[in-house]
């Protein structure tokens, strides 16, 4: 087994995990053309962040995770496009606010299910969202998208500028704060029922731990992360298309997480870059390839190489260190 | 009054005609996860599969009706063998994400590789001359493709129930679904009952896809699109049973044609809630493990 990140790990934080933020911060001063690419990176990857806790924590397996991303998308995107509400801070709570709330209202229904019922609600939630945006054209521009988001200065002082410094480093900051908060929650107690939980859920209830609560809580937390994501792309873009909701971008989300490493923390932050990279560079050019050549890389990644790719690297520093 | 009854029994013949095409897709499905515990998401990749065998075997090669819909269901039943002995079988015992994962994948494929033979469009379905036209029952017209669609499935669904309760092979897989370590322990082969019913069950999507190619149309993003809807009959229906998703199939067959005929501004809103309320109601399903 490779080294275990969670609760009795050593919880100081190592010199390696101060490497994604300086590739960040390298990234805004040496690459500038790309920084409307970083942005929407980043926001994938809080976006993974979020399924990660409860998906690689909690062993809750969900196909309807895009339900709180679009629905903080929409909210942070009709709030300024309809209702005139542009301070990013303000649109933010309220995207996480109303996220956190419906990851409440359906945990509290999907988290008292297992197997394929969990499985089929999660997805009938999502399809729900998606069914409701797509209908309410009046509020949510249906099928043409919501457009005409405008935002005002981060603070009143730092204006989203064309060339997507601000956005770029606004997501950043917020990504560090929910990475900041994630690895908290892993390496607490509360972290470690949850793995608990992921592993024998019997054994958990036998000694006495509140699973229902602790499920609920975590799918929550996720939920509200997800709403701040959404509201993140919504604000970046300023504009929110219906491919934020349903089945298929909660597909995406997953296959990036596994192509990271689930349940590592930083597989949330491999997957969603390579992807995207690599979906920036191949997709255009050949879409159906490019969808063929993701159906198997996920098929391969289960077949033979579960950890992702932080695990085949975690076994490849294993077999040198054998070796010499 | 008469023009509210014949849109009543429109609605309740064409739902019952979807219905019974739904339950044709899913029915192997509902077998497949209550007999392997294998969740196959791309279950509708075969019923897809059958769509475009029946579609292009009829458009390009210029082969009879009926004989197009028996390719589609032995190809699809025949490509299913080598898929469940090389890919599906691995996955046996591994746990819910690994299966649901894989299957994800194979969806992308399958819908790119259609994308790249048959391009995005819907394949337009030929019916032979006998199967256009209405058909006169109780001094009403009904379209004669839905009548034929509604006798098949019918009698289809037929042979598979006298088969599961009356065959050595129905009793290998009811005592399967059971107890599965006892029917192994009893000396049934359940390796191959997997694969044979895994066929038989890909074999009758294949047929569902091809014999409501009409209805529901022929994409590359077919096995993204209904995934939703196999999913509800199995798990509203209930696992490795047989009735259930008959009932669940027409029950949503039935309602979702009455909700785009009425309320189309809905959309497909009030099976998802339905769904969701039958689940909480009963978690296992209308009726749960029983074959």
């Amino acid at each position: 087994m490779t080294r275990p990140i969670g609760y009795g790990a050593d919880p100081r934080i190592r010199v390696t995990e101060g490497l994604p933020w300086l590739a960040g911060i390298a990234v805004f001063f040496l690459l500038p053309e790309y920084l409307s690419l970083g942005a929407r990176i980043l926001t994938y990857i809080l976006f993974a962040l979020s399924l990660d806790l409860i998906l690689g924590y909690a062993g809750i397996i969900t196909l309807g995770h895009s339900a709180f991303f679009g629905l903080g998308a929409y909210v942070a995107g009709i709030l300024a496009a309809k209702l005139g509400v542009t301070d990013p801070m303000l649109l933010l709570a309220a995207a996480a606010c109303a996220a956190g709330v419906l990851g409440i209202a359906t945990g509290a229904v999907i988290l008292r299910t297992r197997g394929l019922t969990q499985l089929m609600l999660t997805l009938a939630i999502a399809a729900v969202c998606l069914e409701i945006a797509n209908k309410a054209t009046p509020v949510t521009g249906g099928a043409d998208g919501l457009s005409g988001i405008t935002i005002a200065p981060i603070f009143g002082a730092l204006k989203f500028d064309m060339f997507g410094k601000t956005a770029y480093l606004w997501c950043l900051t917020l990504l560090f704060a929910s990475w900041w908060l994630t690895r908290k929650i892993i390496y607490s107690p509360f972290g470690a029922t949850l793995s608990g939980i992921r592993e024998n859920i019997v054994r958990m209830r036998a000694i006495g731990v509140p699973v229902y609560r602790r499920l609920l809580t975590v799918y929550a937390i996720s939920a509200t992360m997800a709403g701040v994501a959404g509201a993140l792309l919504a604000q970046t873009n300023q504009f929110v298309g219906l491919n934020v909701l349903g089945f298929e971008p909660s597909g995406e989300l997953m296959v990036m997480l596994i192509l990271g490493g689930v349940g590592r923390l930083y597989g949330a932050f491999v997957g969603p870059l390579v992807y995207l990279i690599a979906q920036d560079v191949l997709a255009k050019q050949f879409p159906q390839y490019w969808y063929f050549g993701i159906g198997l890389m996920l098929v391969l990644v289960v077949l033979f190489a579960r950890g992702g790719i932080l695990g085949m690297a975690d076994a490849l520093v294993a077999r040198l260190r054998k070796h010499t | 009054m008469e023009a509210f009854l014949s849109s009543l029994v429109s609605v309740a013949f064409h739902g019952i005609a979807y219905g019974m095409i739904l339950y044709v897709i899913s029915v192997g499905l509902s077998v497949t996860m209550g007999l392997m515990g294998f969740v196959n998401l791309a279950h509708g990749v075969f019923a897809m599969a059958g769509g475009y065998i029946l579609t292009s075997a009829i458009s390009r090669f210029g082969l009879p009706f009926p004989l197009a819909l028996a390719l589609a269901v032995i190809v699809v039943a025949a490509a299913s063998v080598p898929l469940e002995r090389l890919l599906y079988s691995r996955l046996y015992g591994a746990g819910e994400l690994e299966q649901v994962l894989f299957t994800i994948g194979l969806i992308f494929m399958a819908v790119a590789a259609a994308q790249v033979i048959f391009g995005m469009l819907q394949q337009p379905v030929l019916l032979p001359d006998y199967l256009k036209g209405q058909f006169p029952l109780l001094g009403r017209d009904f379209p004669a493709y839905r009548v034929f669609l509604i006798v098949v499935s019918g009698a289809m669904i037929a042979a598979l129930w006298f088969s599961v309760e009356r065959t050595l092979w129905g009793a290998m897989v009811r005592a399967a679904v059971d107890n599965l370590a006892m029917a192994q322990s009893i000396g049934i082969n359940t390796r191959r009952l997997f694969t044979l019913t895994f066929a038989l069950g890909s074999g009758l999507a294949g047929l569902g896809g091809a014999l409501g190619a009409e209805i529901i149309a022929i994409q590359p993003t077919y096995p993204f699109e209904h995934l939703v809807y196999f999913l509800i009959v199995v798990s509203v229906g209930g696992l490795g049973s047989l009735r259930g998703p008959f009932a669940a199939a027409l029950l949503i067959g039935v309602t979702d044609t009455a909700c785009k005929y009425w309320l189309p501004q809905f959309g497909a809103f009030f099976i998802y809630v339905a769904t969701i309320v039958l689940l909480l109601w009963r978690p296992d399903g209308l009726f749960g493990k029983r074959i």
